[in-house]
């Protein structure tokens, strides 16, 4: 039986053991430090031992460092020195 | 106004310097807020096109409404709710919107994406097992570039809300405070919705991986 109870931000764990299912739904919470400490400390253990779950884990960080760089998109032109005459307009109200 | 580094000033400052029509700030709060909404807005609306006019028409709701700014939230979250809230009707007019409520539970099922849980499973394919070890390497541009155009695929494919939250969070780099401020939303709602789309991303690139990483 497992269960996690979201309170105040926290999550909280009610299992003495997480298996790989329970580490990989939570490691979104884990990586942004939002586990108690139990849960953290489960997690740590798991992610010690087994391998796929830390596979899964660097991946997720992997995706999460190629998110951030990602090509920019850019504010066409036309838009841009619309918007500059707009905020000068403005001014002369 | 001078500012050093592209590093923008207090919000009272900023704001005070709306009012008074110094331009300089204006410019960079564009240069400073304007990539992120453009990918925002891609969120709800269809095209390339339509997200740069979403971007224009909530900078000038902003022109606009600085007088009123009461200052109870952040100078940009203030920014990004009007973008959001822009770009929302102008998708409901497209017909492409997904109802903010209805879009919370679909499509992915179990966080963990198309890859299922890795309980006895050891056959992930072999780039993906390399990926973080590969990533971003300068001999492997290649396969970066081809990585990045299918995370990109895969946030298209997300329900707005996911994609509103992975965008802020993990492409924007905004704080999963600033996150909750600008969505309204609950720090356990923040994360459930960014877990999902990471795991679904993290799943996309996983099949990606496993297509091409097999011989045909």
């Amino acid at each position: 039986m497992k269960r996690f109870i979201f309170d105040t931000g926290k999550a909280v764990d009610a299992v003495k053991r997480f298996r790989c299912a329970d580490v990989v739904e939570l490691l979104t919470a884990y990586l942004d430090d939002a586990l108690d400490q139990p849960a953290r400390q489960r997690m740590d253990e798991h992610l010690t031992c087994c391998a796929e779950c830390g596979r899964h884990l660097d991946q997720f960080r992997a995706v999460v460092g190629v998110l951030g760089t990602l090509p920019e998109e850019r504010l066409r032109d036309d838009v841009h020195d619309r918007l500059i005459s707009a905020f000068r307009a403005r001014r002369r109200r | 106004m001078a500012f050093a580094g592209g590093v923008l000033p207090p919000d009272d400052v900023v704001v005070e310097a709306l009012r008074a029509g110094d331009e300089a700030i204006f410019e960079a709060l564009l240069g400073a807020w304007s990539r992120g909404m453009l990918r925002l807005a891609r969120a709800y609306v269809s095209t390339d096109d339509s997200a740069q006019e979403v971007v224009q028409d909530a900078w000038l709701a902003v022109i606009e409404g600085i007088d009123g700014f009461e200052g109870r939230s952040s100078i940009k979250t203030w920014v990004h709710r009007i973008l959001i809230n822009t770009a929302k009707k102008r998708g409901a007019r497209e017909g492409r919107a997904i109802p903010w409520s209805s879009a919370f539970d679909r499509r992915e099922g179990p966080a963990a994406g198309s890859g299922g849980f890795p309980d006895g499973d050891g056959s992930l394919p072999g780039p993906w097992k390399d990926f973080s070890a590969l990533w971003p390497t300068p001999e492997d541009e290649a396969l970066a570039s081809e990585v990045r155009g299918q995370i990109a695929v895969a946030l298209a494919g997300l329900p707005a809300r996911q994609r509103t939250v992975i965008t802020l969070r993990d492409v924007e780099g905004c704080t999963s405070e600033e996150v909750c401020e600008i969505l309204e939303i609950s720090a356990a709602n923040q994360r459930v919705l960014l877990h999902r789309a990471r795991a679904w991303v993290r799943g996309r690139i996983e099949a990606y991986f496993e297509t091409v990483g097999r011989p045909a």
